[in-house]
């Protein structure tokens, strides 16, 4: 029985607890849980399906990209009325829920959520969240909106769906004429957005509160480990930006379902329908969008590169290179990140002379990035390297991000961008950002806290081969699509061989097909691996890794409440390979180890506190 | 196995070295030269940035690799450097690439003002006028020229004349027109020309280029605007003004022909 479920497991450690304990049913213990451990893991295992659904949305877009009209393999028999084929409609609605999945329902829950939740209150040494019963809100404010977002994917029948990008910029958005399909589907997808956006609201004050309020004694800011810096930041974006989008889609809403008129202007005919009324403005949407989504792309960045931080300098037994510029690194980020969602819009039609300063402010934010990425480098450098499969996962996170961060620069550059925008420059720059750095990263965080969430260690040769398949697959997908952009190859075509000036990128856009492919089956290891780690893996104990954050002093996996005791923090979360541990005969130190002459002090009060 | 790994992340700054190297000679960047002035100025701004980027990306990816391959050499029992960072190392990697993305972001605001504010168009776009106006509609481009001899009006005149996903303009001189869409967000995109320019409800956008050679241009849309977005093709046809005269005046017969035919004598 203990073996089969690992969370029955943490009940051996129940005993050392020093807290009250009282018995729950099974439905308050896994499902409705209010314990961040569970939360987090439930969030985990969604997204990490949820990751799957969207890989298979962007298979079917490559499928049409690489063999435009062909019947489908396997799947095109759900839609044999239609020919099997993908219809341009149905093109449109595939890569909008591509994108609407993959950001909303995987890379912010699956940092936010999960490794947040999971992190959050062992990194700094509290036993639950401020707000348990918010947290438990917040996940399950997700699945209405997973609902709605699947609700708005076939309420019309196979093939109907949002078909207005995951920008979903008005009037396509706005008007239920200008995309047969969409009339339902788009008000859903709406709706699920707005549950995702309170979902979100709810982890980060919960966030923001655990952080300012519940850590350990002696763990001061500068003490904090960088994930729970980059976690702290990211909680402060998504509650100042958030709102604005919220505001947005029920202004959307209402243009849709009560005739109000924020985003269109008067006398507009779409598709024969009678004319519009009232005098809105599209670009209102424009920027409230983007005043979230660019802060947005930084709440998919950060945690990621806070957590890489952390495991870098565990993995070269080093600490992390300057750690105070990057915590400065990570603030500018954020604070720019406010100021530069204007670079989304260059050739919007807004006032130019705004493009200039969005421009500066954009290239301003480059130099935050190139700062961690020189630390990173700085990290590894001397470091006594452990290359296990989180050390390659994170290296590619950094060697990814540079790609990502450096293509960049083409776009910040405005008369650069005229050219680039919406063409597949942009496409294989967000992806080096999102899938090469954040997804990365993400990898390497399972295989690195798999063995403190499930109490043993997922099977590194396997993870070893997930990398490499995923890595070559990636960059086979994705950077030929700089090629296709500088080509002039336009985005959210569902046959871009119709114009002669592309026809010739035909091999090209079949090779990356063919690496998404070879990607997306890789995926099936990491899949395997997860579950067969959590039933069959090796078993570890508290600290496998020999890691110095507060996490690892307590018991694998944490029982509820955490800690054996209430953690004291010593001293700062990088001090690896110190003197002080090369006294102690170890190349790490934990942050609970008080100095030499505090320790009778502090083993008096430990064994006072656990009386 | 530490040495493979070490290299296996060598292989990206290999691949872009070889690229750089290859890639001119057989013409693999920007397939098409830019038709325009301004395209050219626009092309040059993307290799100086594309010559600073490769240098960075070659330099901090071999860096990568180096720091990689330097412990993968080392032994297993060595000790790992206790350095909390450096600060002048810090300074210098925060004051030059700040000053490199100064300078980018600098030098071409003379471009951008030039493409996008009204006030640095061509003097020649200014006297002239919009020649045309262009609208996007779901999925196809249509053009309104007015009356020969008449200026350009926001409103339609009765002597309008109409086309649809084919303009022709004269080469060899800045030619201005007003875009407008009809209905959804579309974007007007000349590749050959690089300009690119979203149509947005509600909005007159002026928008301007240069063709110095003659021939055809092509047109696509941009930016999403329902099923048919992959399908809207227009072309620019660019021409000497004497024959965009004579295809205006065509169309002007054209258009004015009332559905009355003369019949010739002979026939009888």
């Amino acid at each position: 029985m203990a073996t089969v479920s690992p969370a029955i497991e943490s009940h051996s450690d129940d005993h050392a607890q020093g807290h009250d304990h009282h018995e729950i049913g099974f439905i308050q213990k896994y499902v409705f849980s209010t314990d961040h451990k569970v939360i987090g893991v439930q969030f985990l295992a969604t997204t990490l399906i949820m990751l799957m659904a969207g890989g298979a949305l962007a298979l079917a877009v490559r499928w049409q990209l690489a063999f435009p009209w062909q019947t489908m393999p396997i799947v095109g028999k759900l839609f044999a009325g239609e020919g099997g084929q993908i219809s341009p409609e149905f093109y449109t609605m595939l890569f909008t829920m591509h994108a609407s999945v993959m950001i909303f329902l995987v890379i912010i829950p699956i940092l936010a959520g999960a490794f947040g939740n999971f992190l959050i209150p062992l990194q700094i040494g509290a036993d639950d969240m401020a707000f348990p019963v918010l947290n438990m809100l917040s996940y399950w404010f997700m699945w209405p909106a997973m609902f709605f977002f699947f609700a708005s994917f076939v309420v019309g029948g196979v093939t109907a769906g949002p078909a207005a990008g995951w920008t979903s910029y008005p009037l396509l958005s706005a008007l239920t004429a200008a995309a047969p399909g969409s009339g339902a589907a788009q008000t859903y997808w709406l709706l699920g957005l707005t549950f995702v956006g309170v979902s979100s609201m709810m982890g980060s004050i919960n966030y923001m509160t655990t952080i300012i309020n519940m850590r350990a004694p002696g763990m001061t800011l500068f003490r904090m480990p960088l994930t729970i810096w980059s976690m702290f930041i990211t909680a402060i974006l998504q509650a100042f930006a958030l709102p604005v989008l919220t505001a947005a889609g029920f202004m959307l809403l209402a243009d849709r379902t009560m005739g109000t008129c924020f985003f269109v202007p008067a006398g507009i005919i779409v598709n024969n329908a009678a004319p519009t009324v009232g005098g809105g403005q599209p670009l209102l949407w424009q920027h409230l969008f983007w005043f979230y989504s660019h802060p947005a792309v930084y709440i998919m960045l950060l945690p990621a590169m806070g957590m890489v931080s952390d495991m870098l300098s565990c993995m070269c037994r080093k600490p992390v290179f300057g750690y105070k510029p990057m915590v400065y690194s990570m603030s500018a980020i954020a604070g720019l990140g406010f100021i530069v969602w204007g670079h989304h819009m260059f050739t919007s039609g807004m006032n130019p002379a705004l493009g200039m300063t969005f421009m500066t402010s954009t290239m301003m934010i480059a130099l935050p990035s190139a700062i961690k990425t020189f630390n990173w480098i700085g990290t590894i450098w001397g470091g006594n390297v452990r290359f296990n499969s989180v050390m390659l996962n994170c290296s590619g996170f950094v060697a990814m991000f540079i790609v990502g961060g450096l293509s960049g620069i083409f776009m910040a550059a405005v008369p650069v961008d005229i050219y680039f925008h919406d063409t597949y420059f942009i496409v294989a720059h967000f992806h080096y950002v999102l899938f090469g750095s954040t997804l990365f990263g993400v990898f390497a965080a399972i295989t690195f806290w798999f063995p403190k969430m499930f109490g043993r260690m997922m099977n590194d040769t396997v993870a070893k081969w997930h990398f490499v398949l995923s890595f070559i697959g990636f960059n086979g997908a994705f950077f030929p699509m700089h090629l296709l952009g500088i080509v002039g190859m336009p985005r959210r075509y569902a046959d871009p061989y119709l114009h002669p000036y592309l026809e010739h990128l035909l091999p090209m856009n079949q090779f990356i097909t063919c690496s998404a492919i070879l990607m997306g089956f890789a995926q099936i290891l990491l899949l395997g691996n997860f579950a067969y780690s959590i039933f069959f893996g090796k078993k570890c104990g508290r600290n496998p890794w020999g890691a110095n954050g507060l996490e690892w002093s307590a018991p694998s996996p944490p029982g509820h409440g955490n800690f054996d005791v209430p953690p004291v923090c010593y001293r700062g979360p990088y001090e690896y390979s110190s003197p002080e541990a090369e006294a102690l005969g170890q190349d790490f130190i934990l942050q609970t180890e008080p100095p030499p002459d505090m320790k009778k002090t502090a083993e008096t009060e430990s064994a006072e506190a656990t009386a | 196995m530490k040495k493979f790994w070490a290299l296996f992340f060598f292989f990206w700054p290999v691949v872009a070295i070889w690229s750089c190297w290859v890639a001119p000679a057989r013409g693999w960047w920007f397939p098409t030269e830019a038709m325009s002035p301004l395209g050219e100025r626009i092309d040059g701004l993307f290799y100086l940035i594309l010559g600073i980027v490769t240098v960075v990306f070659i330099g901090t990816q071999f860096a990568l690799g180096y720091v990689l391959w330097q412990s993968a050499v080392k032994g297993d029992d060595e000790k790992a450097e206790f350095s909390h960072g450096s600060h002048s190392l810090e300074l210098i990697w925060t004051v030059v690439p700040s000053f490199v993305l100064v300078f980018i972001a600098l030098y071409q605001m003379d471009v951008w003002a030039e493409f996008r504010v009204q006030s640095f168009y061509p003097n020649q776009t200014q006297e002239d006028g919009p020649r045309l106006e262009l609208t996007a509609r779901q999925f196809e481009w249509r053009v309104r020229y007015p009356e020969p001899g008449t200026e350009l009006k926001n409103q339609p005149q009765p002597g309008d004349l109409y086309a649809v996903n084919e303009m022709h303009v004269a080469t060899g001189r800045p030619v201005k027109f007003n875009l407008r869409t009809d209905d959804v967000q579309h974007a007007f995109f000349a590749p050959e020309l690089r300009v690119k320019q979203d149509a947005v409800a509600g909005l007159i956008i002026p928008v301007w280029f240069e063709i110095p050679k003659a021939g055809d241009y092509d047109v696509v849309c941009a930016e999403l605007c329902g099923w048919g977005h992959y399908k809207m093709r227009a072309t620019i046809v660019a021409e000497p003004q004497r024959q965009v005269d004579e295809y205006l005046s065509n169309l002007q017969s054209e258009q004015n022909f009332d559905g009355v035919v003369t019949v010739d004598d002979e026939d009888e």
